[in-house]
């Protein structure tokens, strides 16, 4: 099956005031359709900037240094702003965080899911109205006429990301970027929204790249996951293989960080701390920290290696046979 | 056990005005006749989302917000009215750890001042012999005593939230409310903080008041869970008698809700996830808050408010389910 | 006094300093008001040195006569050089400035972080009064003490210094609020910290920034109106090198004898303009250091 969408190599570098400093390292990545892919990474992964390079939504001091990343055999690197401008919303969407960022304050939402619509395509006002009065209540909003007519402000963050996930669908985009969408939100409402996104997902035949620092919602929601350290893709595999049989030192470790129910011992913590920008290692970035390392992790990064089918590690413990 | 801290029918509402005149319309009763107490030694876990009041009642206990009514003991001593001379007595012995560690530290002070100053507030040693007993508290808690001189934006996340850990035990407390100590972390580096709470717990005897929406980590540090919701404490027992047995619909709801990192488990189990929205605690459903949420409600949850009652190995629960006519 | 050199080495060999230097470096503008300033303290400081003659020298056979090499900037009406007194103004104006910053930063400080801080009816009736000052344009205000109090470098002080403090006030309370509110703040209370403390030590330092940088635009500002003073008669007397008082004093020779008032015109104007810039970039460099 060919992937709807390839992030091959990409490279970032932000330009700062102390200096150029990199921050993505050849980050490979693949999404199929229709499905989840999880991208999972603690802060400084490099996770977001990857997600936001997808649509160049990224700072005007961070710069594409090398990579592509293609989307139905384009280039979305190589797009003009107007080109890119088009797939954003229409091909890709995005939502973020806090779900009100995205909308603006001082316009009702029924007005902005309107606007959305006869922008991209050629309906009439009316038309827009029950289509987006449809889709509000498609993503599970009570009231739906009620919401249409209310300011982002008024609405609950659940509510909110409900919107916001509307605003990202109404437009039948092929690819969700989620940017941990359901982190600010409370447990039970988040439940409600990852049930919903999975709904969706069934019923649009979207694929969604999903965002977070957790590894129970990643394990809750994706089919796939990545896992990122240090501006690299680390691991990628199905998610019953990420969690049974992880194979990175990272993955391993950062799975065996979470306090599991009933575990009445010392938390396991990986030693040594996530590296900042200014002081990146070299060869592997997470070799300081790793219980195995080797001679050759200290200079040179390793490769993505396949393990099987379509788990893959970049890690050189698994090169050429060495366990 | 003998208890450390002790709240009879605590109240804090606040009041909500409207208008040029500041009239007020309502009130928003975020820690709504609580009644708690907290034994010496223990861990008590206080779980809720937002709106349950368990950050309010933190702060309302160690008094830095004041209660509208109720009281609370510490030691068996009347705190709810101190004041002055006698409250920052008792301050020496109660203290805290906020959830930001990015905003909990005063960003133009060094850390030798930042973990001194309870020391210099409260006269216990000579200016001069400041840095010693900081220096004496930084190793205690993982960190070089040389970066005493540093400034909290020089650390890592991990690193500030020791430092205010070390602030919050350089007094000798023997109560400490934790609010939300580890949200705001990674994964890796809040395993290190709550193994660091452990031990540290062990050491000073200390008792923990663990205030988070973490129910993992409520799991791993708790002895004992009480869960709230919208002001009120609907359900308190042993950690695992809660988890095991949990009792009122919400706190089923709410375990049910919490995501497991086990692909395995996360599709094969039966779930019970709540329709509907938190209320707002400006405006709450009567009787029993949850009861419009609530796939058990009865006529009775619309009109009374269901109180606390015990249904057996140390099991509390406020609901019409379990009272017994 | 050693702590003092040892902290001071330390703090320009540590990156934040370099980080500053760099940023001004990016800001020809803020290099210029650098350099205005500290030629204004340079002027101010050595007046005795560099002044070639006593500026209060009068020397009626070479009244008006134009710039040449052996006065500078020419002569004034009284043959006093002009260079001299301009130079000696610089001291006059400075004094003026930063006394006059000095005490309304002290006064606005004071309450405005207690009225912030505390709230209430006391930031009710400290704002009440602080209002009441800032209703009259500064200038005018000026003037009428000023009268009230009678001509003179001591008075002039003192009636700015009692009109200029409102607008620390404002800046000061402004910020205290939302200062007030920060979770450390809430850490210091938690300790046992009394309010007198937090208000000091914890809420001060984070408050005070917009008010030194309004302090140093007001010290052109000062300048400026000092000179307005002096200009109107009301501020610093003759024979005192002021150099408002000194544009006053050329204004009936304008037409023929430019020099005369053009000097320390100019004087006024690149002090003020020194300021304006230095503020300015003090502003923009701690605005990239506060999202840093």
């Amino acid at each position: 099956m060919k992937p709807l969408l390839e992030i091959r190599n990409l490279r970032l570098r932000f330009h700062t005031l102390r200096g150029d400093l990199d921050a993505l390292f050849g980050v490979n990545l693949k999404i199929y359709p229709g499905e989840v892919l999880a991208l999972v990474g603690e802060s400084g992964s490099g996770k977001t900037i990857t997600a936001l390079s997808i649509l160049r939504l990224l700072d005007p001091t961070a710069e594409i240094t090398d990579g592509e990343i293609i989307f139905e055999g384009k280039d979305l690197l190589k797009l003009s702003n107007d080109e890119i401008i088009d797939v954003r919303g229409k091909e890709i969407s995005i939502i973020f965080q806090e779900p009100r960022s995205s909308l603006n304050p001082v316009m009702k939402v029924g007005d902005q899911l309107i606007e959305s619509l006869m922008a991209h395509t050629k309906i009439s006002r009316d038309e827009a109205y029950e289509i987006a009065l449809k889709l509000l209540s498609r993503v599970g909003l009570p009231d739906p006429k009620r919401i249409m007519n209310s300011y982002p402000h008024e609405l609950s963050g659940g509510m909110a990301q409900r919107v916001m996930i509307a605003m990202a669908l109404i437009l039948r985009p092929k690819l969700l970027i989620a940017d941990e969408p359901t982190t600010a939100l409370d447990v039970t409402i988040q439940a409600q929204i990852l049930a919903l996104i999975k709904e969706l997902v069934r019923e649009y035949g979207i694929s969604v790249l999903f965002i977070t620092h957790n590894l129970a919602v990643a394990a809750e929601i994706a089919d796939r996951i990545a896992v990122m350290y240090a501006g690299n893709v680390v691991e990628v595999g199905y998610v019953d293989d990420i969690f049974e049989e992880p194979k990175h030192p990272y993955t391993i470790g950062l799975l065996r960080s979470i306090p599991k129910p009933g575990y009445e011992g010392e938390l396991y913590s990986m030693k040594g701390e996530i590296p900042s920008l200014l002081k990146m290692p070299p060869g592997c970035h997470f070799h300081p920290r790793c219980p195995y390392t080797i001679e050759i992790c200290k200079s040179k990064a390793p490769p993505m290696i396949k393990i099987d089918g379509n788990h893959e590690v970049a890690c050189w413990l698994f090169m050429e046979g060495e366990v | 056990m003998s208890d450390l801290v002790r709240t009879e029918d605590l109240k804090k509402y606040f009041p909500v005005t409207k208008g040029l005149f500041s009239k007020v319309v309502g009130y928003v009763k975020a820690v709504d006749r609580v009644t708690l107490s907290i034994k010496k030694g223990e861990t008590f876990g206080l779980v809720g989302e937002s709106g349950s009041g368990k950050t309010t009642f933190g702060r309302t206990i160690l008094r830095l917000i004041e209660p509208t009514s109720g009281r609370i003991y510490f030691e068996n001593t009347d705190i709810t009215n101190l004041k002055g001379k006698a409250l920052r007595s008792i301050r020496r012995k109660m203290q805290i750890v906020f959830q930001d560690p990015y905003a909990s530290l005063h960003p133009r002070k060094k850390v030798k001042d930042i973990v001194g100053e309870p020391l210099i507030v409260h006269n216990i040693c000579k200016k001069n012999e400041v840095e010693n007993y900081v220096k004496d508290i930084l190793v205690k808690v993982g960190l070089d005593p040389k970066d005493i001189y540093k400034y909290p934006h020089e650390f890592s996340g991990g690193q500030r939230q020791r430092i205010a850990i070390a602030r919050a035990l350089i007094l000798n407390p023997s109560f400490i409310v934790l609010d939300e100590p580890t949200s705001s972390l990674d994964v890796s580096v809040q395993a290190r903080i709550l193994n660091l709470l452990n031990s540290l717990k062990k050491k000073f005897g200390l008792t923990y008041l663990l205030i988070t929406h973490d129910i993992a980590v409520v799991d791993y540090m708790s002895d004992r869970i009480g869960v709230m919701y919208l002001g009120r404490i609907i359900e308190i027992a042993d950690k695992r008698e809660l988890l095991n047995n949990p009792l009122h619909p919400y706190t089923k709801m709410l375990l049910s809700s919490v995501p497991v990192p086990d692909p395995k488990i996360a599709k094969s189990r039966k779930r019970m996830i709540p329709m509907g929205e938190i209320p707002s605690p400006l405006n709450p459903p009567p009787g029993c808050h949850f009861h419009p949420r609530c796939p058990y409600a009865m006529d009775i949850c619309k009109r009374k408010v269901p109180h606390l009652i015990n249904v057996g190995n140390l099991h509390e629960v406020a609901c019409w389910l379990y009272e017994k006519k | 006094m050693s702590s003092v050199i040892k902290a001071v080495k330390e703090y320009l060999e540590s990156e934040d300093f370099r980080f500053t230097v760099a940023l001004i470096r990016k800001s020809p503008l803020t290099i210029l008001g650098i350099i205005l300033v500290f030629l204004l303290v340079l002027l101010a400081i050595f007046a005795p040195i560099i002044a070639p003659y006593d500026p209060l020298e009068q020397n009626i056979d070479i009244r008006l006569q134009p710039p040449s090499s052996e006065h500078f900037f020419g002569t004034d009406q009284l043959g006093r050089d002009i260079f001299s007194r301009v130079v000696w103004g610089a001291r006059i104006s400075l004094i003026i400035g930063v006394v006059v910053v000095s005490i309304s930063l002290f006064i606005g400080i004071v309450i405005g972080i207690f009225a912030g801080y505390y709230g209430g009816k006391i930031d009710e009736v400290l704002m009440r009064v602080t209002d009441m000052f800032m209703a009259f344009p500064r200038l005018i205000l000026a003037m009428a003490v000023a009268v009230a109090l009678g001509p003179g470098l001591f008075n002039t002080i003192l009636a700015m210094a009692f009109v200029w403090w409102s607008i620390y006030a404002r800046l000061i309370r402004g910020s205290t609020l939302q200062v007030k509110n920060e979770i450390y703040v809430e850490a210091a209370r938690a300790v046992g910290a009394s309010n007198l403390r937090i208000v000091f030590r914890h809420v001060l330092p984070m408050v005070i920034t917009p008010a030194l940088v309004q302090a140093t635009l007001d010290l052109g500002g000062t300048i400026l109106t000092a000179a307005g003073l002096g200009f109107l008669g009301l501020g610093v007397q003759p024979p005192t090198p002021e150099w408002g008082l000194m544009v006053s004093e050329g204004r009936h020779y304008i037409s023929s004898q430019w020099w005369v008032s053009t000097f320390p015109g100019l004087m006024i104007l690149l002090a003020t303009l020194g300021f304006n810039l230095l503020g300015d970039g003090i502003r923009d460099i701690l605005d990239v250091r506060e999202r840093r």
